[in-house]
C-alpha cells in the first residue's frame, strides 16, 4: 500500500469531492461537515457515474447520475438498490490529507 | 327550471351546508352565495394558526373560488346583504343588487362582540374573527411592542400566543380566576395558566377592565380596581354575538340568535338558519362540530330527503396551542346530582377529571394528556351507562393499550368529532377509493379537516385499514420531513431562518444534512426569502448548477453560450468553431432551444474554454430563466407583425441568470402561426397586429400542456413587466421542482391572472425581483474563469 497525499485539508471544500487519479484508479475524496475526509472509487457500480459530483449528506453520497446511495464508510449501496465501490482509507495529519491504495 | 336557492353568509356553515346539499342532488338548485368577506370559504378555526405562523393564509382557503365555478354557484362577494324582503322573496345587497330566492339559508355567523366602555372604539382595538382581523394583527406586532388580550378563554388564549410568537410582551385580562372556565375546572384553569407562563405569556387575573385610553389610538387600559396597564394594541375576545341585524330587520323571530327548530326552518316559509346565527333550544353554539350537525339536517330538509331531527349537540374544546394539551366536553360543573372522580399525576403534569350523573358520563376535563379525549366524547355522546365500572377503572379503562388500538372499535365511533365522522365512514372511504394518505382521507371525508387533532388517530385507523403497513405519508417535500413547502417557507420567514443548517435543525429534519431532493429546494427557499442575508451554498446545488454546466451520461460536461433571441454572428461562429477543435470536442449539435452545443467536455477544461469562448452562458444547466425562443418576425416573414428578434432579445436581456423553481421557458412569435411553438412555453407571446397575447403556463416537457391565453397588451414594455411579475411570483410561490403548468393548477389560474394584471401587484412583485436579484445576474463563466481559488477546488483533477 501506498500513501499518497491528496493536499491540504483546507484545499478540500466541505461536502463536495473532489477525484484524484492515481495510475489507473479514479478515486472521490470527500471532506464531511465535521472535517472528517473519506475516499471511495469514482466509479458508481450502476453506470459509472462521477461519485465526485454528487450530494454529499451525513456520511453518504448520492450519484449525480441517478442518485444511488452509497455509503462513504464501506462504498456499500444503499437499499434498494445494490452494489458497491472500493474505500479506501484516508489520513489526516497535520493539515495534510493522504489517501492509501 | 330549477329552484333559486340563496346563501346569505359564505362562511363555514353555509358552506358546509351547500356542500352536503350538492352531494345529495348537485342538480336540484340554482345557487347563489352572497358574502361579506372579500375571500372565498375557508376554514376560520385556522385563524389561530396563521396568526401562530404555522399556516399560511393560502392553506386555510377550503373552497377556492374554481369551487364555486365548478359547481356553477354564483358568489356575490364583499358585497353584504342589507336587506331582505320576505314577502317577495328579495334580497338587497350593499351596491344595489337584487336577488331573488325560493328558498334561502341564514348563515351570518357571529362578530366579536365588544365590551361597551369608553375608549373601545380607538384605533388599536380589534376583534379575532376574520383573516382581516389576522392580518391587521400580524401587522401590529410588527409595528408595536405591547398587546392586551381581554378575555382568557380559547380564543383570547390563541390570539395571546400568537402575538407572543410575533415576538410581541403579551398580557391576558381575563375577569374570572381561571381560565377558560367555562370548560375547564380551577385545577386544569390553572395547570393551564402555569404552562402558558412558561411560554412567556403575562395574566392579569380577577380584573374588570373600565376603560380603554387613549387619545389617537390605545395607551393603556383602567381597571376597575383603580390600577391601568399601559399597552399598544388590544385584542377583545371576551365571547360573541349572532350577526342578527339582517333578520331583525324582517319578521323572522330573533332571539340571541335566529330561532330555528328541529329542522332549521325559521318562523318564515322558506327560510332556514343554520350556524352560529341560529338558536336552537334555546342554545347558541360557538363551536363548528353543532353546525357541521345542523348543515346535515338542513340538506336532508332541502333535497327532500327524510330528515332526522336536530336535538342539539354535545360539544368538546381543545386548545390550538402547543405544549398546552387540553380536551372538554359535556357539562363540567359539579352541580346536584353531577359527581366526579379524578386523577392527577404531578410527575408527568397530567390531570383529568370525568363527570358523572345517574351512572352516565356526562362530562370530562382532560390537562396534559389529551389522547383519551375521542374515547370519552364516544362515551358521553352514546350515553353509555358506566355501570360496570368502579370509579378508579372508569379513570383508567381506557388505558394506553386499548385506546390505542383502533382495529377494536366500533365502526361507529367517532374519529373526528369536528365533522362527525366515524370510523366505519373512513374505513369505506379508504377501501373504496384506495386511499393511502391522512390528507386523501380529509380531502374525501372531511375528516380531519376543521380544527385537525384527530390526524393522528386518522393515521391509525389508515395504517390498520391498509394491512398495519405504516404508510409513508406523501405530505413532506421528501423523506427527511413531513413538512410541506408552504409549511417550511412560512418557518422560515417566521423563525427568519437564514441557513439549511438552520432550517434543518429548527424544524427537525429527520436527516440533519438532509438528500438531493430537500437540499437544492430548501437553498433556494433561502435565496428567494433572505436574498441579502443567505449565501448560496454550493456544496446544496446539483452538480450542474454547482459547476454551471450539464453533467452528460459518460461523466464530461456540456457547454452551451448564450445567443439572445437565438441570433448570432460570424465572430461568435468562429470563436465557437476554433475552441471546438482545439479540445477536441466530441459534439457540436444545434440545440432544441436555438442555440449552439459543445458536448462531451472534460470537467478540466470548462474553465479553460469559457475563457476563450468569452461568451456569456445560457444558462441551460439551470433551474433559471432559459433562453428565449424566436422566429424572425417582421424583420423578414411575409406574415410577422411585430419584431419578435426584438423583443426576445429584451426579455432575455431584462431576465437572464434568474433562479426560478424550475426552468422558465419563453417563445415570441410575430404571428399566429406560431413557429416557435409559444403555446408550449412557460411564457408565450404570439405578435397580432394591434399588440402582443400573452400566454402563460405551456409546458413541453414530461406532461404536455397548453399554455393559456392570459392578456393581450399593445406595447413591448407591458409584456416585459408581465413576465417579470410572474418570474417573481412564482419565485415566492413555486415549490422547488414545479413547473408553471402545475404552479398555476395549484394557485388557480384565476388568481395568477388577478395578480399580474393588477398594476400595483406588478409594480410590487417586479420591484420585490429587482431586489432580490440585484448583485447575483452576473455571468457565473466569468466568475470562475477569475477566481483561481473555485478553479482549483472544483475544476481541477488530481493526479500522482
Ligand atoms: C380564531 C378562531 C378560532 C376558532 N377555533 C375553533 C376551534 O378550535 N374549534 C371549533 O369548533 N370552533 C372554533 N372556532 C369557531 C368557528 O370558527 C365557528 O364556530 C364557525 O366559523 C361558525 O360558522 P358560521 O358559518 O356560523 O359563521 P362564520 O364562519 O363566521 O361565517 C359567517 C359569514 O357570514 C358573513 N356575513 C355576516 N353577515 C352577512 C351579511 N349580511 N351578508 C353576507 N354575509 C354576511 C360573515 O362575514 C362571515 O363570513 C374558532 C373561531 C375563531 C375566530
Ligand atoms: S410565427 Fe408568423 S411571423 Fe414568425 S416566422 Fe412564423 S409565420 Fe413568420
Ligand atoms: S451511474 Fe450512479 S446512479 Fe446511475
Amino acid at each position: 500500500m501506498e500513501k499518497i497525499l491528496v493536499g491540504q485539508l483546507a484545499e478540500l471544500a466541505p461536502r463536495m469531492g473532489k477525484e484524484i487519479i492515481v495510475g489507473e484508479q479514479k478515486i472521490a475524496v470527500f471532506r464531511l461537515s465535521d472535517n472528517r475526509v473519506k475516499a471511495i472509487e469514482n466509479v458508481c457500480p450502476h453506470k459509472q457515474g462521477p461519485l465526485a459530483e454528487g450530494t454529499v449528506s451525513g456520511e453518504y453520497v448520492f450519484c449525480p447520475l441517478h442518485d444511488y446511495k452509497i455509503n462513504l464508510n464501506d462504498g456499500q449501496v444503499q437499499e434498494p438498490d445494490e452494489g458497491c465501490v472500493r474505500a479506501y482509507e484516508t489520513i489526516v495529519e497535520e493539515d495534510l490529507v493522504y489517501v492509501m491504495v | 327550471m330549477k329552484e333559486k336557492l340563496v346563501l346569505i353568509g359564505n362562511g363555514m356553515a353555509g358552506v358546509r351546508t351547500i356542500e352536503e346539499i350538492l352531494d345529495r342532488d348537485p342538480d336540484r338548485y340554482q345557487i347563489t352565495i352572497i358574502g361579506e368577506e372579500k375571500y372565498p370559504n375557508y376554514n376560520r378555526i385556522m385563524l389561530s394558526n396563521v396568526l401562530q405562523k404555522k399556516m399560511t393564509v393560502s392553506e386555510i382557503i377550503t373552497n377556492p373560488l374554481e369551487w364555486y365555478e365548478e359547481n356553477q354557484i354564483e358568489l356575490i362577494n364583499h358585497d353584504p346583504a342589507v336587506h331582505m324582503d320576505t314577502t317577495n322573496k328579495k334580497i338587497t345587497t350593499q351596491s344595489g343588487k337584487e336577488i331573488s330566492y325560493d328558498k334561502c339559508i341564514l348563515a351570518t355567523g357571529s362578530r366579536a362582540f365588544i365590551l361597551p366602555v369608553d375608549g373601545a372604539q380607538l384605533p388599536g382595538v380589534v376583534g379575532f374573527r376574520t383573516i382581516d382581523d389576522t392580518e391587521n394583527m400580524l401587522e401590529a406586532s410588527q409595528k408595536y411592542q405591547k398587546a392586551v388580550v381581554i378575555g382568557g378563554g380559547l380564543l383570547g388564549l390563541e390570539a395571546a400566543k400568537g402575538l407572543l410568537d410575533q415576538g410581541m410582551d403579551v398580557t391576558v385580562v381575563h375577569l374570572e380566576k381561571w381560565l377558560m372556565e367555562t370548560q375547564l375546572d380551577e385545577k386544569a384553569g390553572k395547570m393551564l395558566q402555569a404552562d402558558l407562563e412558561k411560554q412567556g405569556l403575562k395574566f392579569l387575573m380577577e380584573k374588570a377592565t373600565q376603560k380603554i385610553l387613549g387619545d389617537n389610538r390605545v395607551t393603556g387600559l383602567a381597571f376597575s380596581d383603580g390600577t391601568t396597564i399601559e399597552t399598544d394594541m388590544v385584542v377583545m375576545s371576551i365571547g360573541i354575538r349572532s350577526e342578527t341585524t339582517l333578520a331583525r330587520t324582517t319578521t323572522i323571530e330573533v332571539n340571541r340568535g335566529i330561532v330555528v327548530d328541529d329542522f332549521m326552518k325559521t318562523n318564515v316559509p322558506d327560510v332556514f338558519a343554520v350556524g352560529e346565527c341560529a338558536e336552537h333550544n334555546g342554545n347558541v353554539y360557538g363551536l363548528v362540530a353543532p353546525l357541521f350537525e345542523q348543515g346535515k339536517v338542513l340538506a336532508d330538509v332541502l333535497t327532500g330527503k327524510e330528515a332526522k331531527p336536530y336535538q342539539g349537540s354535545t360539544t368538546f374544546t381543545s386548545l390550538k396551542v402547543s405544549g398546552c394539551d387540553l380536551y372538554s366536553a359535556g357539562n363540567i360543573r359539579e352541580t346536584e346530582g353531577i359527581n366526579s372522580i379524578e386523577a392527577f399525576d404531578g410527575i408527568n403534569y397530567t390531570y383529568k377529571k370525568i363527570f358523572v350523573r345517574e351512572n352516565q358520563v356526562v362530562g370530562v376535563v382532560l390537562y396534559g394528556d389529551t389522547s383519551e379525549g375521542n374515547r370519552y366524547y364516544n362515551i358521553l355522546k352514546k350515553n353509555e351507562s358506566i355501570e360496570e365500572y368502579t370509579p378508579v377503572s372508569l379513570l383508567h379503562m381506557v388505558g394506553e393499550e386499548a385506546s390505542a388500538d383502533v382495529s377494536e372499535w366500533p365502526d361507529d365511533e367517532v374519529i373526528c368529532g369536528c365533522n362527525g365522522i366515524d370510523k366505519g365512514t373512513i374505513m369505506t372511504a379508504i377501501n373504496e377509493k384506495d386511499l393511502t394518505s391522512v390528507a386523501d382521507v380529509t380531502k374525501h371525508t372531511k375528516a380531519g379537516g376543521s380544527c385537525g387533532k384527530c390526524k393522528s388517530v386518522i393515521g391509525d385507523v389508515l395504517a390498520y385499514a391498509l394491512g398495519g403497513e405504516v404508510v409513508s405519508a406523501p405530505t413532506g417535500i421528501c423523506g427527511c420531513t413531513d413538512l410541506t413547502r408552504d409549511q417550511i417557507v412560512t418557518q422560515i420567514y417566521a423563525k427568519k431562518l437564514t441557513s439549511s443548517d438552520e432550517v434543518y435543525r429548527e424544524l427537525n429534519f429527520t436527516n440533519p444534512e438532509g438528500c438531493p431532493k430537500c437540499r437544492p429546494a430548501i437553498n433556494f427557499y433561502l435565496n428567494v426569502a433572505w436574498p441579502k442575508e443567505h449565501e448560496d451554498e454550493k456544496e446544496s446545488r446539483y452538480v450542474n448548477e454547482r459547476l454551471y454546466a450539464n453533467i452528460q451520461n459518460d461523466g464530461t460536461f456540456s457547454v452551451i453560450p448564450r445567443m439572445r433571441g437565438g441570433k448570432t454572428n460570424p465572430q461568435q461562429l468562429l470563436l465557437i468553431a476554433k475552441v471546438a477543435e482545439k479540445y477536441d470536442v466530441p459534439m457540436v449539435k444545434v440545440t432544441g432551444s436555438q442555440r449552439i452545443g459543445l458536448y462531451g467536455v472534460k470537467k478540466e477544461d470548462l474553465p479553460k474554454i469559457w475563457e476563450e469562448l468569452d461568451m456569456k452562458a445560457a444558462g441551460a444547466y439551470a433551474k433559471a430563466v432559459r433562453s428565449v425562443k424566436t422566429c424572425v418576425g417582421a424583420n423578414f416573414c411575409r406574415f410577422g407583425t411585430q419584431d419578435s428578434m426584438g423583443l426576445g432579445i429584451k426579455l432575455e436581456q431584462r431576465y437572464e441568470f434568474i433562479d426560478t423553481p424550475h426552468k422558465f421557458k419563453m417563445g415570441v412569435s410575430a404571428c399566429p402561426r406560431s413557429c416557435v411553438e409559444s403555446g408550449v412555453k412557460d411564457f408565450g407571446i404570439i405578435g397580432v397586429e394591434n399588440g402582443f397575447q400573452i400566454y402563460i403556463g405551456g409546458n413541453g416537457g414530461t406532461e404536455v400542456k397548453e399554455a393559456v391565453l392570459l392578456t393581450t397588451v399593445e406595447t413591448e414594455q407591458e409584456v416585459i413587466d408581465i413576465c417579470g411579475a410572474m418570474l417573481q411570483y412564482y419565485r415566492e410561490t413555486g415549490i422547488y421542482a414545479e413547473r408553471t403548468a402545475p404552479w398555476i393548477e395549484r394557485i388557480g389560474f384565476e388568481v395568477v391572472k388577478e395578480v399580474l394584471l393588477n398594476p400595483e401587484k406588478r409594480q410590487e412583485l417586479l420591484a420585490a425581483l429587482d431586489q432580490a436579484v440585484e448583485g447575483r445576474r452576473g455571468n457565473p463563466w466569468d466568475e470562475v474563469v477569475e477566481d483561481n481559488k473555485t478553479r482549483q477546488e472544483l475544476y481541477t483533477v488530481g493526479r500522482a
